[in-house]
């Protein structure tokens, strides 16, 4: 069924009216090469703002795993006007939060705040772009601030970096891929101040970067604000875009990895994902979510709800925010008395079902409303209640920076509510196929699994 | 200090200002549109209308959680939440599922100490649906044998994840040694317990507690209140049982002087540091003041905790403090996961910065800066559906004055540095503060046992020694 594009149209999906969202999005490109995106709102008097870089850990220097995100923290720690707790104290007792994040492809920088900060935090933004000013105690200091997330995320958790760190390793063959992104502390130990000079130098100029501004302001004000902060930053030239792309995989991969915590067996099957915006892409978007997304998705009814083999049982792809290799990810906590080989056979036919027969109209609807709604969700919080707008902004940067067009914000959603039945199917035919899988399993020590 | 290096610098600019620009003009929350109503069976209502997004959030609570089973079997209130969506007089658990998936909706059914809640959000065209399937669940809960006894079997797995989980040790001794014979101690049953919860006994909390009368029903999102009334009175008009009896509970301890609770989780890379205090609820006077006292001392990203154990000598990623309010009590404490070999390092930097908190005013730039940060975000906590929700939550279950959203701000600005001081000498305790520590005994007991008599746990919660 084809759903109108309309602005504000009326459209009938089966007995339901939808009322359509439609975002309103402003985006200019300033002389340096800085792309710049509003998206105002006079709801709330607040704003969040958000710098995007083109970077994040595929790309990090070989022989310093982890780097990306570590110099992610050394962005918090001074730039030439703004010193070391300047940046988070003016954000603080401005009213407002910040952060940052490294990912695959992106490493982001915002912060929310009363809508009256709005030309302080560009201020700072702009400075810390402008330039970083750091030393090596800076550095030191961040390194075993690091330390001790990666302990308490990952080495002193149970389950820690299941999967998201279990996987890469196994499904992938390219190092940019299929390193560890959190870091080896040795690579840690290894960096430098050279190498954070140099980082920033090549990647953290503003042709690289995009800046998002949402909520409470005048678009025309806002982008002169842009222009006054940002646009004198020269740009540079960027390296070559590196090849991330994959060998062809032409059998199931396997991986363990020992629990040392945790009491139950884990098992994550990651398949790769089809092209970027591809029209598979939708395809296996829609897959994802006949498969996943809660207690009415195939995987954890049939797992844990239906058989009992499971305790908990989901996934889903990062299809969105990733602009290169990735993959869709069911992570599966079984119970003892089961095995990972009975286990995954039942995952298999599931996943059998899926290429085989057509899904139902009834199940392709209800599956495309969740998304919808999914996809709202998203858009107005998706960080906490404390970030208004915060998945909207994410959102905005990746189809700008990996697409070159935000406005794919507010037509992303039908790509995926075209998907038919059919074509699902053949998605999931050409996908859904041992040599494009890779399967990891957790085995706890306390079970006698691997030391 | 080394001296700072030559800036990485894109370029300078002569013309780039060198102090941040002032603030503008601050503009006004905008309140939603809202109103509170009580129905004759005694559910109170409260609609509030958001229309950024097409969607609803509705949580209906009812003032009955663990803490009035813990007597007798302690998570029997969170179990019961668990089942209660597994199936009503006329539907199925997968009937319930897919209905949820096909209104693009979440829900979720829970109980903490206080309170049980079924919270639900999706798309606002299916609000009669959502709303009469919540109603559904509250009135006509079936509590399927064999979805119990799978649910049971699941929270018996959780349980054991749990117990691995050193966030989760240090909450569960912290409440234990705080509040020891009042339920507030307890966070968590042990598998032992679980084997022996009764599907009758979940049906009798249900018959007892799911009750309209002291009930409250918040629906945030994008509707007219009008309309949204009449569907409530539709769905709950009818509903009508007694309200149970407020239950009577034992005072928590006197704590005199510091002791330190070691539960040993073997092989651990980092410990996890806790100490804390009981304190005051949300209806104490003294409620904003030590607020704004934790938004100085480690409440906040620019806090002393941070500044110091963080930022200055590395020794923790994300140390926080804060007040936590339950309905009867209130309790202080303070968190962080550090390297094995700076245990004693962290708690004596935590005490110091309380005595400081309790014998040096805070300074006027300190002062400022906390005020704004609070008011600042709670604007920004009101900003979203989701966020609304649970503000309003926050004032009408704990029955806060009319008014507490509209005139939060004005009251943390109102405050001076001699509040933020007394409010730090009485609800700060930082000489009987109890201390947890989670960790690897070989690597810890001696560095903690500095801080006073050392008692030690496993991971089951048997005390072992002292």
């Amino acid at each position: 069924m084809r759903i109108a594009a309309q602005d504000g149209a009326e459209i009938f999906q089966g007995r339901f009216s939808l009322k359509k969202l439609h975002i309103p999005i402003e985006h200019m490109t300033l002389a340096n090469g800085l792309r710049v995106v509003a998206s105002p709102d006079r709801s709330a008097p607040v704003v969040t703002v958000g710098v995007y870089y083109q970077i994040g850990f595929r790309l990090e220097p070989r022989g310093r795993s982890g780097f990306a995100h570590l110099f992610e923290h050394m962005m918090f720690q001074g730039s030439e006007n703004a010193g070391k707790m300047e940046h988070i104290r003016l954000i603080n007792s401005s009213g407002g939060l910040l952060n940052g994040t490294t990912h695959y492809d992106i490493t982001n920088y915002f912060e929310s705040v009363p809508s009256n900060a709005l030309e302080r935090v560009l201020w700072l933004e702009a400075d810390r772009m402008r330039a970083l000013k750091v030393d090596d105690e800076n550095l030191r200091n961040q390194r075993d601030v690091v330390k001790e997330e990666v302990r308490v995320n990952v080495m002193n958790q149970p389950y820690g970096g299941f999967p998201w760190l279990d996987l890469p390793p196994v499904a992938f063959r390219n190092w940019p891929n299929a390193h560890n992104f959190y870091g080896d502390f040795a690579d840690l130990d290894a960096a430098t101040l050279g190498d954070v000079r140099n980082f920033f130098h090549t990647y953290y100029s503003p042709n690289n970067a995009v800046l998002l501004m949402l909520g409470d302001f005048d678009a025309a004000e806002a982008f002169s604000l842009a222009k006054r902060y940002f646009e004198d930053i020269p740009a540079s030239p960027l390296p070559p875009r590196a090849d991330v792309t994959e060998p062809p995989q032409t059998e199931e991969r396997f991986g363990e990895v020992p629990e040392k915590f945790g009491p139950l067996p884990a098992i994550a099957i990651g398949y790769t994902f089809p092209p970027r915006s591809s029209e598979e892409w939708y395809a296996a978007g829609i897959v994802d979510r006949v498969l996943h997304g809660g207690r009415a998705g195939r995987v954890h009814h049939r797992l844990v709800l239906e058989k009992q083999i499971a305790v908990e049982a989901d996934g889903s792809a990062d299809a969105i925010d990733a602009n290169g290799p990735t993959q869709m990810v069911t992570r599966i906590f079984h119970k003892p008395e089961f095995t990972s080989e009975e286990t995954i056979r039942e995952f298999d036919n599931i996943v059998r079902e899926v290429r085989e027969q057509e899904i139902s109209a009834d199940e392709l609807d209800s599956v495309k409303t969740k998304l919808r709604a999914d996809y709202y969700s998203m858009l107005e919080g998706g960080m906490g209640s404390h970030m208004p707008r915060f998945g909207l902004m994410h959102y905005l940067a990746c189809f700008t920076l990996f697409d070159g067009n935000p406005d794919r914000v507010n037509t992303v959603l039908d790509g995926f509510l075209e998907v038919t039945a059919a074509r699902a199917q053949a998605v999931a035919q050409k996908y859904l196929v041992p040599h494009n899988r890779a399967v990891v399993a957790r085995r706890p020590v306390a079970m006698g699994g691997a030391q | 200090m080394n001296p700072i290096t030559p800036a990485n610098t894109h370029a300078q600019s002569a013309s780039y200002p060198k102090t941040a620009p002032p603030l503008g003009p601050e503009r006004p929350v905008a309140w939603p549109k809202r109103t509170v109503r009580t129905l004759p069976n005694g559910l109170q209502v409260v609609l509030a209308e958001s229309h950024t997004f097409p969607k609803i959030g509705a949580q209906l609570f009812f003032r009955s959680g663990n803490a009035v089973v813990a007597h007798r079997s302690p998570g029997l209130a969170e179990m019961t939440a668990t089942v209660v969506r597994t199936g009503t007089a006329s539907r199925s658990s997968r009937w319930i599922e897919e209905h949820l998936r096909r209104m693009g909706a979440d829900l979720g059914s829970h109980a903490g100490a206080d309170n049980s809640a079924i919270s639900i959000s999706g798309l606002a065209e299916f609000s009669d649906g959502l709303l009469e399937l919540v109603a559904d669940l509250a009135r006509n809960a079936s509590f399927p044998d064999d979805e119990f006894e799978r649910e049971r079997r699941q929270r018996f797995e959780e349980l054991r994840i749990e117990r691995t989980t050193p966030g989760f040790l240090a909450s569960e001794r912290l409440r234990r040694v705080l509040f020891g014979r009042h339920p507030y101690a307890i966070i968590a049953p042990t598998a032992e317990q679980v084997a022996d919860y009764q599907r009758e006994q979940l049906l009798d909390f249900y018959r007892q507690h799911y009750v309209p009368a002291d009930a409250l029903l918040l629906i945030v999102g994008d509707f007219a209140i009008d309309a949204m009334f009449e569907q409530v009175e539709k769905v709950f008009g009818s509903w009508k049982a007694p309200q149970p009896e407020a239950p009577k509970f034992p005072a928590p301890p006197h704590h005199v002087g510091r002791h330190v609770h070691l539960v040993h989780l073997p092989g651990t890379v980092q410990t996890q540091v806790v100490l804390g205090n009981l304190a005051i609820t949300r209806r104490d006077p003294d409620w904003y003041r030590v607020v704004l006292a934790n938004a100085i001392y480690g409440g906040a990203f620019h806090s002393r905790l941070v500044l110091n154990i963080r930022e200055q000598k590395g020794y923790t990623y994300s140390p926080r403090s804060g007040f936590n309010p339950l309905r009867q009590y209130g309790y202080f404490s303070v968190n962080a996961a550090v390297r094995n070999d700076v245990v004693a390092a962290t708690l004596t930097e935590m005490f110091y910065e309380m005595d400081r908190m309790r014998s040096v005013p805070v300074t006027p730039e300190e002062l400022d800066s906390a005020r704004n940060y609070l008011t600042g975000v709670f604007s920004l906590g009101v900003a979203t559906q989701d966020g609304l929700l649970g503000q309003l939550a926050t004032v009408y279950l704990d029955r806060l004055l009319e008014g507490y959203l509209e005139t939060y701000r004005e009251r943390i600005r109102a405050l001076e540095a001699q509040d933020v001081v007394a409010a730090a000498r009485r609800h700060f305790d930082s000489a009987n503060a109890q201390i947890i520590v989670v960790g690897d005994r070989a690597q810890v007991a001696e560095q903690a046992a500095l801080f006073g008599p050392v008692t030690e746990y496993d991971t089951q919660g048997n005390q072992v020694s002292g």
